[in-house]
């Protein structure tokens, strides 16, 4: 009885893996022998990513917990979700609070933006435990130096990410976090209004440094929270950041990699 | 009974006891690693779950807990415990192991095997777990949205986003230009500096408490207690007008805690010597500081040096203070760095304890320059 209906699905399967388009696209037969085991991991590019082979103990769970996979894999959700909610949504003070509501009432499948805030606050999380995971095994220790410190950027890069997205939504909760946050760049040492050695910057008797140019004014656009700012924080958290997270991710996988694969006893 | 035990936590959630009791807490559990066991895990895990699910029906509690974006926070104290635990736990076995003079897990597991399929099915498995998760996550909790954004009406608290909340935190003890910016560039560059400095070859790529404990104590102390405990209590515990409120009291608005913090200069010289604070051009400010000037320069400048001294300089009682075994083995350029970065991370708890002993407000205190330490 359920071959009755298992053998056609076999029977298309196979037909399906026997065709031209299928060997087009993978380039090899099914992974079931040694060597096609190693052409899968070679010639899929995102599969590339691994080796071959690795050490065992280097690929469970009770070592690496697959928290760096999983921060990476939370980083692709929230490119994706990010992507469709920029369909919808205008950085403007006028639209942006309305385009938020819309986004979770009138959308089909009104919940990208859980998804987006969800993700992202779950990424946070990761990248925290990746680094507890990395600090406890003592993988920051020679040769792998140098990709902690590119992590550590990471780790940064996630949490402005998180911090600028936090601006967009444009409701009280948005701007006063924003606000709080930045208030502290005004006392940046020499750069801010009221840091120290700030007011010693003068030229003749004109103030170098004022609430219109110091390091609150450039994060902001503006002297307060408003338009420039939602502007900045969107340009930053749509594009310059991904961007330069993506780019840190790929020299930091290329890394594991170059460093001789995921850490392990000499 | 309830009330009881109810004021008992709100006592213990308090700034000055949360802090001291985790702190002596994992202190402890360093020195005795049996508690690092399955059995107390189990325990402990399964008390915390049920008190945290009971306090529910408290509606403090409650209203705290179930904000959106609190959720996350909850996912912090399970999740950072649990893989603490978990490290620890996998480090003490290999530890006992190799005393035993047996192979380490992670050496035992020493041979190659072919990552399609053993690795790429724990990934695909992980990302069909994860997207159930965030699906089920996102179907069952809206995400927050308040009010259209009022530059006019303040929110009290006003609170940054969950993950800087250690750093507002920091600004009742420190002022902005070090809450907000000496100390976090401080966190990134020392977190970048660890590797550099850190030149123990051992334990590298293996779990271990042993072969690595003053590490991994000061990293744990500065991870757990000094960012993921503030960032909680920040979260759960700090309410209108940042004061102070236990998990299960309403937040009052209207309470008002009396701030009575005096700075050094105070100290010596009006209730020391009984005389007006010198005033009067750089010269009177720079008197009026130097006892806050000298104490920030000792700590800062003479104790790394000191520490570099060898144990027959000090007096018996002192020769804790010598560091001089870490001294020969990291060579000076990397002590120094080290000693500075570990001083200025035990900053934020001297200084806490300084407020709550004195109410002490600043060590050193030109406010003329925004200068204040
Ligand atoms: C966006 C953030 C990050 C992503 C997507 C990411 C991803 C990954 C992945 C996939 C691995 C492979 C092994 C594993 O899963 O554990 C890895 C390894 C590593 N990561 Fe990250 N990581 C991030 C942030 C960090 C941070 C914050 C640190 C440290 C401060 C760090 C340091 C390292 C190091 C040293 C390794 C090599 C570990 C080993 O060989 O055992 N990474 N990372």
């Amino acid at each position: 009885m359920l071959n009755r209906i298992l053998d056609p699905i076999r029977g298309a399967w196979k037909e399906a893996t026997d065709s031209q388009v299928w060997a087009s696209i993978f380039r090899h037969g099914k992974p079931v022998s040694n060597r096609n085991r190693a052409l899968v991991m070679m010639s899929n590019v995102f599969l590339h990513l691994h080796p071959v082979k690795s050490r065992k103990a280097g690929i469970k769970l009770r070592y690496t917990w697959c928290m760096g996979g999983i921060t990476f894999f939370l980083f692709l959700v929230l490119t994706f979700t990010g992507l469709l909610l920029m369909f919808y949504y205008r950085p403007t003070v006028e639209y942006a609070y309305a385009d938020i509501v819309d986004l979770q009432e009138h959308v089909p499948l009104g919940i990208m933006r859980e998804l987006h805030r969800w993700g992202a606050h779950a990424m946070v999380i990761t990248v925290w435990l990746h680094m507890l995971r990395v600090f406890m095994t003592g993988s920051y220790k020679p040769p792998r130096e140098f990709n902690w410190a590119i992590g550590v950027v990471l780790l940064v890069l996630t949490l402005l990410l998180s911090f600028t997205g936090y601006l967009l939504p444009w409701d009280q909760l948005a701007i006063w976090a924003i606000t709080v946050g930045s208030n502290m760049a005004r006392a940046t040492p020499l750069l801010g209004t009221e840091g120290p050695l700030s007011a010693s910057l003068t030229l003749g008797d004109i103030a170098l440094v004022n609430a219109g140019n110091d390091a609150r004014f450039a994060l902001l656009g503006a002297q307060s929270v408003g338009q420039p700012t939602l502007l900045r924080f969107y340009v930053l958290h749509c594009v310059g950041l991904p961007l330069g997270a993506a780019v840190l991710m790929a020299v930091h996988f290329w890394r594991v990699r170059k460093d001789g694969g995921i850490s392990g006893p000499m | 009974m309830i009330g009881l035990f109810q004021d008992l936590v709100n006592w213990v959630s308090g700034p000055t006891v949360l802090f001291t009791v985790t702190t002596v807490g994992l202190l402890l559990a360093f020195r005795y690693t049996q508690v690092w066991s399955k059995r107390v895990a189990i325990w402990g895990f399964s008390v915390l779950a049920v008190l945290y699910v009971a306090s529910m029906w408290n509606p403090d509690f409650l209203l705290i807990v179930a904000k959106p974006d609190n959720i996350p926070i909850t996912g912090v104290i399970f999740l950072v415990l649990f893989f603490t635990w978990y490290a620890m736990y996998q480090g003490i076995e290999n530890d006992r192991r190799r005393a035993a003079g047996e192979e380490i897990h992670e050496k035992k597991e020493s041979d190659k095997v072919w990552v399609w399929p053993d690795l790429v099915y724990t990934e695909m498995l992980a990302m069909v777990l994860l997207s159930i998760v965030l699906l089920v996550w996102s179907i069952l909790l809206a995400a927050p949205l308040e009010q259209p954004a009022n530059p006019a009406d303040s929110p009290n608290p006003s609170k940054a986003p969950w993950y800087f909340l250690g750093l507002q935190e920091m600004l009742v003890y420190f002022d902005p230009w070090l809450a907000g910016v000496v100390f976090p560039t401080l966190i990134i560059v020392g977190l970048i500096a660890i590797p550099y400095i850190d030149r123990n070859p051992k334990g590298n790529g293996y779990f271990t408490f042993r072969e690595r404990k003053a590490e991994i104590v000061i990293f744990l102390y500065g991870f757990l207690i000094l960012w993921c405990l503030l960032v909680i209590s920040g979260t759960f515990l700090r309410g209108p007008n940042w004061n102070f409120f236990g998990p299960y009291e309403y937040w009052d608005v209207h309470r008002v805690e009396p701030l009575l913090n005096v700075n050094i200069s105070d100290f010596f010289w009006v209730k020391l010597l009984g005389r007006p604070l010198p005033s009067g051009g750089l010269f009177a400010a720079l008197l009026r500081e130097w006892l806050g000037l000298l104490m920030v320069g000792a700590y800062l400048f003479v104790l790394p040096v000191v520490t570099s001294w060898p144990r027959e300089k000090f007096p018996g009682f002192l020769r804790w203070l010598s560091l001089r075994k870490y001294y020969d083995r990291m060579g000076p350029t990397r002590f120094y760095i080290g000693v500075s970065l570990f001083l200025l991370m035990m900053s934020l708890p001297i200084k806490m304890y300084l407020r709550w002993a004195f109410n002490l407000k600043y060590i050193v205190a030109f406010p003329e320059i925004f200068f204040n330490i």
